[in-house]
């Protein structure tokens, strides 16, 4: 469909960020090079540019960090709670004042759209780091004794798609709570972590208190594994997530685990359409759908099937992909070259079984990874598009008849991170939300998150949760 | 010499399992010789297989759906029936306690005391976890959200292998209090106790399936709950570390919460850990406002 307006571009200037050529690995206050001199390089996914040169962790390099964490421990986990609260409080400050600068480094290196890392990411950021140190000097009060301790060294292995943020869901709460921290950003993705250490090093935080450490799954295995480390975050894939509770198993460590999803977006008949549209791609294209809790099943009422469908069609038509860094672009780049192909082959599948594959008119750019907003209809509960987590911009649209069904079709899969519901009856919110076996559901909305909120899963998307008091028991001895 | 012909010869119990409020054998037809500390025949107990722990589980999800969806106040009071059903049994319980762990009669009675306060303390929380573990988030936004805690689903418990009765009990309730079903496995040496909760249980108002209790080799039983795909957590407290290992790895295919094994004094009143083990949290989202484009408007 013809556009009615055309935009001009409008771009975010990128120079209001130095990213310099090379960078080391953050351990006891100081950038290094790897034990072993090993370097990868991180690429724009819009462009396929080269923007540094980062070293890549190994093993002696992880038990270097948890020996500088295990030190640091003694002393950070011995101030009042009050003067740890202080340290956070600066971090969020100087996250918010850098936060133009992080976002385009964040655009850069992950390809999501500067829209989102300027207006979502980052804000969330900053509020995580106030939130949680407030409740440095308040543990007292938590509901988990009078006085619950740290544990120790947390190893903290984050993933790709949202790296600032998930270095906040774990690096703040880790800190508040006295613990001390070794994280592995993921590898196509380390950039933002490393300038956070420059926002540690501006606090004044002592050294090893964090430590920053890029490279590959063999490191995040290795700090998995390391016989020092007292608690292990990670989010991630369910496999990787299985891999990482079996190696932990028999041991003291502490374990949390955000895993995959496959939520189900569910549209009852009376539900306002033009905002249940919204809200589908919100929940769905909202950073390239790379994200855990996607509202990847679309379950609409048969009634209303139709009429929702051809509206979610003209809305998908108006989106725009493109320039990350345009601030009118909706759909970013995916995040690297192996994703694209994992999202490309499901499709195909999706395909082959039989189901409906839709996209808009849209013109990918020639360079970097792309991957245009698609829709299947005529999917059904067998279809891989329906079972898998795809992990990009791919939506299944099933229907339902009846809100047992809805419930019914929403809970099939073993995975219970995230729901939607819409309609304008709240006491059928109130029931399906009561049924639905997910962490979070969303009514009438999708995709909202506050530090003040827990989110987890439950099935096979993982245990513990993140955010808000729940959030501090994963770092306390309780 | 007449008196001793006439002398009344006592019924002997025959234990038996407690799966899906009925009281079956082991399918498998075995049974093992149940000891006292000094080696003296108590009973034979049924010594349960495989199928009988998949048999548990299936008991044990289609109680699910009822148990969890009753009112915490009506699971309140069903726990409550349940304290009523024991204390008008103490006397056998302090005879199986004394048997059970070689205690005498008045240590065994104080025991069954505890027992019985545990089980009441815990029926008293079944309608007020929400509230302490529960509560409304101040979401910077027009949003309204709400976390609760939700039972995680079926739970398998490996019962403490030397306190037969307080242990049982204080691993079992907090698992049923917030909703959950269980497949209990007794304490290997003393499931006597074990065995005669279920038929407590039978008489009051719990529903069929919510609880099963099962006796045998707890190695044997629990392998297969550990690895089953349709058990979501398992309590470790009766094994030991070897075989907390083993289970736990097991336990990884499926993403079950795992609770490990630590040292517990039964006989101290616990924390709300054991609630919270066996809970997951859900926070649901609602706008509060107009949200034009994004969201419902008022």
């Amino acid at each position: 469909m013809a556009s009615a307006f055309e935009y001009a571009p409008a771009p975010e200037s990128r120079s209001v960020v130095d990213i310099a050529p090379s960078y080391g690995l953050f351990i006891d206050g100081e950038f290094t090079e790897a034990a072993d001199g090993k370097v990868f390089k991180t690429v724009s996914p819009s462009t396929e540019e080269v923007l540094s040169e980062i070293a890549q962790a190994g093993e002696a390099d992880v038990d270097r960090a948890v020996k500088a964490a295990r030190k640091a421990f003694e002393k950070w986990s011995a101030l009042p709670g009050s003067e740890r609260a202080k340290y956070l409080f600066r971090i969020a400050r100087i996250i918010q004042e850098r936060s133009r600068e992080l976002a385009v480094l964040e655009t850069l290196d992950n390809g999501k759209p500067i829209k989102e890392t300027r207006d979502a990411d980052l804000p969330l950021v900053a509020a995580h780091f106030f939130y949680y140190a407030g409740w440095a000097d308040k543990l007292g009060h938590a509901g988990f004794g009078a006085d619950p301790r740290p544990l120790g060294v947390a190893g903290q292995v984050i993933p790709w798609n949202f790296p600032l943020l998930m270095l906040a869901w774990k690096i703040a709460p880790a800190l508040a709570t006295g613990n001390t921290v070794v994280l592995k950003p993921a590898e196509t993705t380390p950039l933002s972590a490393l300038f956070f250490a420059d926002v540690c090093r501006q606090a004044g935080l002592p050294r090893g208190v964090v430590n920053i450490l890029p490279g590959y799954g063999d490191a995040g295995a290795a700090l998995v594994a390391h016989p020092d480390v007292n608690k292990v975050a990670f989010t991630g894939s369910t496999a990787v997530g299985k891999e990482i509770a079996r190696t932990v198993a028999g041991s003291h460590k502490k374990l949390t685990l955000e895993l995959g999803g496959k939520g189900a977006n569910i549209v009852f008949d009376d539900a306002p359409i033009d905002q249940a549209v919204e809200g589908i791609v919100n929940g769905i294209f909202f950073n390239q759908g790379q994200v855990c809790c996607a509202g990847s099943r679309l379950l609409v009422q048969e009634s209303v099937q139709e009429e929702l469908l051809d509206s979610l069609k003209r809305r998908l038509s108006t989106l725009r992909l493109g320039d990350p860094l345009d601030k009118n672009t909706d759909i970013g780049a995916i995040n690297s070259e192996e994703q694209l192909s994992r999202i490309t082959s499901l499709v195909e599948r999706g395909e082959a079984e039989g189901a409906e594959r839709w996209s808009p008119a849209c013109e990918l750019p020639e360079a970097g990874y792309w991957f245009a907003p698609t829709l299947f209809t005529n999917v059904t509960q067998a279809h891989t598009v329906a079972r898998d987590e795809i992990f990009g911009p791919v939506l299944s649209v099933l229907t339902f008849r009846t809100p047992d069904e809805a419930v019914a079709k929403a809970n099939n899969t073993p995975y219970g991170l995230s729901a939607g519901i819409w309609t304008e009856k709240g006491s059928r919110i109130l029931a399906v939300a009561n049924k639905l076996r997910a962490g979070v559901v969303w009514s009438n909305t999708f995709n909202k998150f506050d530090p003040t909120s827990p989110f987890g899963g439950y099935k096979e998307s993982g245990f513990g949760r993140e955010g808000g008091r729940h959030g501090l028991e994963a770092y306390l001895d309780v | 010499m007449s008196d001793r012909t006439n002398e009344r010869l006592s019924v002997f119990k025959t234990y038996k399992l407690y799966v899906g409020g009925k009281f079956p054998r082991s399918e498998s037809g075995r049974v093992y010789e149940v000891t006292d500390p000094k080696g003296k025949w108590l009973a034979n107990a049924p010594q349960s297989s495989r199928k009988d722990a998949r048999d548990a589980v299936v008991a044990a999800r289609k109680a699910f759906g009822g148990w969890s969806g009753a009112t915490a106040y009506n699971r309140g009071q069903v726990l409550y029936r349940v304290a009523e059903m024991l204390e008008g049994r103490r006397d056998q319980f302090t005879r199986e306690v004394a048997d059970a762990e070689g205690l005498s009669k008045s240590k065994a009675a104080a025991v069954v005391d505890a027992t019985i306060d545990r089980w009441v303390w815990y029926a008293g929380w079944t309608d007020k976890i929400a509230q302490v573990v529960g509560g409304g988030n101040p979401v910077a936004g027009p949003y309204f959200n709400l976390s609760s805690p939700e039972p995680t689903g079926v739970v398998a418990v490996l019962a403490p292998q030397e306190s037969s009765f307080l242990g049982l009990v204080s691993v079992v309730a907090p698992v049923i209090a917030t909703g959950n079903t269980a497949v209990v496995i007794a304490s290997e040496k003393a499931p006597l106790p074990a065995l005669s909760l279920g038929e407590v249980l039978a008489t009051s108002d719990v529903p069929g399936g919510v609880v099963n209790v099962l006796s045998g080799r707890t190695a044997e039983i629990a392998a297969p709950l550990a690895s089953h795909q349709d058990v979501n957590a398992i309590d470790l407290a009766g094994a030991d570390e070897v075989l907390a290992k083993e289970l736990e790895i097991a336990a990884a295919d499926n993403l079950k919460r795992v609770l490990r094994p630590q040292p517990v004094d039964y006989a101290l009143t616990p924390g709300t850990d054991r609630l919270t083990a066996f809970l997951e949290t859900k926070t649901v989202w609602h706008p509060t406002g107009s949200l034009g484009a994004s969201g419902s408007a008022y």
